[in-house]
């Protein structure tokens, strides 16, 4: 594929508002992404107070947002806060910095290509996806309150009849819009990642963040239009006087259903939750390796688990919907299907824990955030089997569990893993070094918080305290519980109040941090080794031709050879000094394979 | 495999790439439109699964009779439906003339295309509001939001509707590119894309057709 080197724009708008450059772009996804994230944060600590200090003020967000009650927050107030809340985080916050941040970023620039296949596609794709956040905000602005109908956006809930006012309705437009965004960023991805690698670059040494991000977009493209069409048909329920999920006395003479919207939704919603893992396992996978200068332990295998886990998704969405009376055999079924997903997770799981084995570990702060998402990942994982096997989900069904293993397994293990790639390539975007130390208080402070309290939500949901309640103490079952929910949210307060110790440190560094080396890790992917930081416009002068695949450190030959412990993806390695020059590329296998 | 050095900016330096078999020969357009129609044809699954579940779950489809709702005309969108098989095969026949570089073919062929689209487009406004001749649904009782029959009937023939509205645009200006000359010598690329929407569009509109009039 002919790629040309285009002209930099220099006028400000289409050099930064309407680029068409990868790079800006992921800047743009980033940026917005982390407004949301802390929009969605300061929502959770709302949420957190009302269960720490339930129908009291709360402080400065509530002098600022909820006058009228003079601070306190009423129950359809809290309905709208943990449904926006849940909506925010996953497709405003973690999608785009994940997907839309480091997707954009690391595709072009690690598979070495000038940019993506469509950047005015890519353009697009990304002012699509701000035209949906600003139907979120809308939202926020409805006089009736903002959506209330929980993050599934369950009908009848979701309906006029549940939430009527402007507010849902907003969110299921702003659902509409984010997904047009993402098929249209998805198949970007697959295109560039098939016809835009290098020369050399065979699938087998792409890196597995590009694994990751490329089986994530195969995800996006098939199951978000299944989204689009639940969102669709919700919005004309509420919009154009359809019934599609409205049942019973409500219509009169012939309804809809409601459970329609449960498959649509979860057809979509099991893929989603691998949607976001999957970049998490990509960049982990190569992060562990970089930091332990050892090669990924079974390259291949986890390929092929991550293939698996990709292929299963599509199958086991019933998993979601074991309490909605559906035929036993059925539930039986999605039962094992879910319980089948373990394996290739331990798969992958293993060949972490054999990659950084006995390898000479680099603690430093993308590498911590990288050992911390594996723990989360693993205690999640583990208290998922109990919601997977429908005999214990009987009873773990709508608790607090499940939200704790939700934010174990999918918030906090995308969480720790976006800011393992934020502190990673933060020298690539931006040329600057951030500052270790704050970063190391910043990974400290989010994992062990993050332990205790969503820990906590484990414990108490175990105990038996339903999610979403208002006020959990007015049954007397639970108001035990106070002291422990308590806790957990001084647990989360902290959690929050840490994150401040990077907004300090991102902002610090970008302004006046240190000027970053090319390569200041030490690694062997393209963006590092051929690339300068931040990398010019086209990305590469010379398009490079590589010959092995993106882990291969910790060979005595080399180090001797090179007095390093890596060889880059292109450079001509051993052989080639060695043994007769004439004889070709090396093989990438013949060095320093496991 | 080589690599040229950019040194002069603009429009210089393409990175001319290894004719590696592991790249294939697809133009990255064309993969793009593939991926793009898998998805698409999620979409229009889940909308039809919407339909067979709202109609296995109902009592009689159509549901009640006090609202009398008309059957949907089979003769007619038969009639539809054969032209839109027409229509590709005439597409066929413009990417055909397109590997050969006929202008004068690809014009005819792609006209004729058009000409099906837009006949088809007419006939659902026919369909739903008696452009042309009689009622239409529309006024003989077939009201959307009236039941989950005539609710599904319109979102789904509606969102394929606009399919082919998009398809006709799509094909009109690949003809006026044509007609100017993009496509004499032999890359047929383009067309190849286009006839790949079309294609799709017309094998949906069987599924459609099948599901929500024959069945
Ligand atoms: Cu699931």
């Amino acid at each position: 594929m002919e790629q040309h080197i285009h002209p930099e724009p220099k006028a400000f708008i289409w050099k930064y508002v309407f680029s068409i450059d990868h790079k800006v772009i992921a800047k743009q996804f980033l940026w917005t992404g982390l407004m949301f994230l802390a929009l969605g944060g300061t929502l959770a600590m709302m949420i957190r107070w009302q269960w720490a200090y339930p129908k009291t003020a709360v402080p400065v967000v509530g002098a600022l947002f909820l006058s009228h009650t003079g601070g306190a927050i009423t129950p359809p107030t809290y309905t709208s806060i943990f449904t926006m809340h849940g909506l925010i985080m996953i497709f405003w916050a973690i999608t785009p910095i994940l997907i839309g941040a480091f997707g954009n970023f690391c595709i072009p620039l690690m598979i070495g290509a000038r940019d993506m296949a469509f950047p005015k596609l890519n353009m697009y794709s990304y002012w699509m996806f701000f035209a949906s956040s600003v139907l979120v905000i809308l939202s926020f602005t409805s006089q009736l309150g903002a959506a209330s109908a929980g993050w599934t956006t369950y009908p009848p809930l979701s309906t006029n009849v549940g939430a009527p006012g402007w507010g849902q309705t907003y969110m299921a437009l702003a659902i509409f819009a984010t997904g047009v965004s993402t098929i249209m960023g998805g198949i970007n991805y697959i295109v560039t990642v098939i016809r835009y690698r290098a020369p050399g670059m065979t699938w087998f040494r792409l890196p597995l963040t590009i694994w990751g991000m490329w089986l994530t977009a195969i995800l996006n493209v098939l199951f978000v239009p299944v989204l689009g069409s639940a969102a669709l048909l919700l919005s004309l329920d509420r919009l154009a006087g359809t019934h599609f999920f409205v049942a019973g006395a409500a219509v009169g003479i012939q309804g809809g259903d409601p459970m329609l919207f449960q498959h649509l939704f979860w057809i979509f919603g099991h893929p989603e939750v691998y949607i976001l893992i999957l970049p998490v396992w990509g960049i982990v996978g190569d992060i562990l390796s970089f930091f332990s200068r050892k090669p990924a332990f079974w390259y291949k295998g986890s390929v092929f688990a991550m293939i698996a886990v990709t292929v299963l998704s599509a199958v086991v969405y019933g998993h979601h919907m074991y309490q909605t009376g559906m035929a036993p055999l059925l539930g039986l079924g999605f039962e094992m299907l879910t319980l089948a997903i373990s394996v290739p997770a331990v798969v992958l799981f293993v060949n972490w824990l054999n990659t950084i084995w006995k390898g000479s570990l680099r603690l430093e702060v993308p590498m911590l955030f990288a050992l911390g998402m594996v723990f989360v990942f693993g205690a999640g994982g583990l208290t998922g089997l109990l919601l997977g096997t429908i005999s214990t989900d009987i009873y773990l069904h709508d608790t607090m569990y499940v939200v704790g293993h939700f934010h174990l397994t999918m918030a906090a293990a995308s969480f720790l893993g976006s800011f393992s790639a934020l502190y990673f390539w933060f020298p690539k975007m931006y040329g600057k070094q951030m500052d270790q130390n704050l970063g190391k208080v910043h990974f400290w402070g989010s994992v062990v918080f993050i332990t205790l309290v969503f820990g906590g939500q484990l414990v108490a949901g175990y105990s038996g305290q339903h999610r979403r309640l208002f006020e959990p103490y007015q049954y007397t079952y639970i108001r035990h519980l106070a002291p422990l929910n308590r806790w957990t949210s001084f647990a989360a307060f902290a959690l929050g109040a840490t994150q401040l110790i990077f907004v300090v440190n991102f902002i610090k560094s970008i302004l006046m941090g240190k000027k970053a080396e090319q390569n200041p890790w030490h690694v062997s992917t393209l963006e590092w080794t051929h690339c300068a930081s931040p990398p010019i416009y086209h990305n590469f002068d010379i398009v490079p031709t590589v010959v092995r695949g993106a882990h291969e450190y910790a060979d005595p030959a080399v180090k001797k050879k090179f007095g390093r412990d890596y060889l880059d993806q292109v450079e001509p390695g051993l052989s080639a000094v060695d043994e007769d020059s004439s004889a070709g590329m090396p093989e990438p296998e013949a060095i320093g394979a496991e | 495999m080589s690599a040229t050095v950019a040194e002069h900016g603009e429009h210089h330096g393409p990175a001319e790439w290894s004719k590696d078999a592991h790249y294939g020969r697809a133009s990255a357009g064309k993969i793009a439109m593939w991926i793009f129609l898998l998805s698409d044809g999620f979409s229009f699954g889940g909308l039809l699964l919407a339909y067979g579940i709202l109609r296995a779950g109902a009592k009689a489809w159509p549901p009640d009779a006090s609202l009398h709702e008309p059957h949907l005309g089979i003769n007619f969108t038969a009639g539809l439906t054969f032209l839109l098989i027409c229509s590709s095969v005439t597409m066929v026949l413009a990417h055909d003339a397109a590997v050969h570089g006929d202008r004068k073919k690809i014009i005819r062929y792609l006209a004729l295309t058009v000409l099906g689209g837009v006949g088809f487009l007419c006939g659902q406004m026919q369909e739903y509001f008696g452009l042309f001749h009689g009622e239409g649904l529309i006024k003989e009782g077939l009201v959307f939001g009236g039941s989950a029959y005539a609710n599904t009937f319109f979102v789904i023939t509606s969102f394929h509707g606009l399919h082919v509205l998009t398809g006709t645009i799509y094909l009109f200006i690949t003809l006026i590119a044509a007609i100017r000359g993009k496509y004499d010598n032999g890359n047929h690329d383009g067309i190849e894309i286009a006839g790949l929407f079309w294609h799709f569009v017309d094998l949906v509109w069987i599924l459609v057709f099948t599901f929500i009039y024959l069945l």
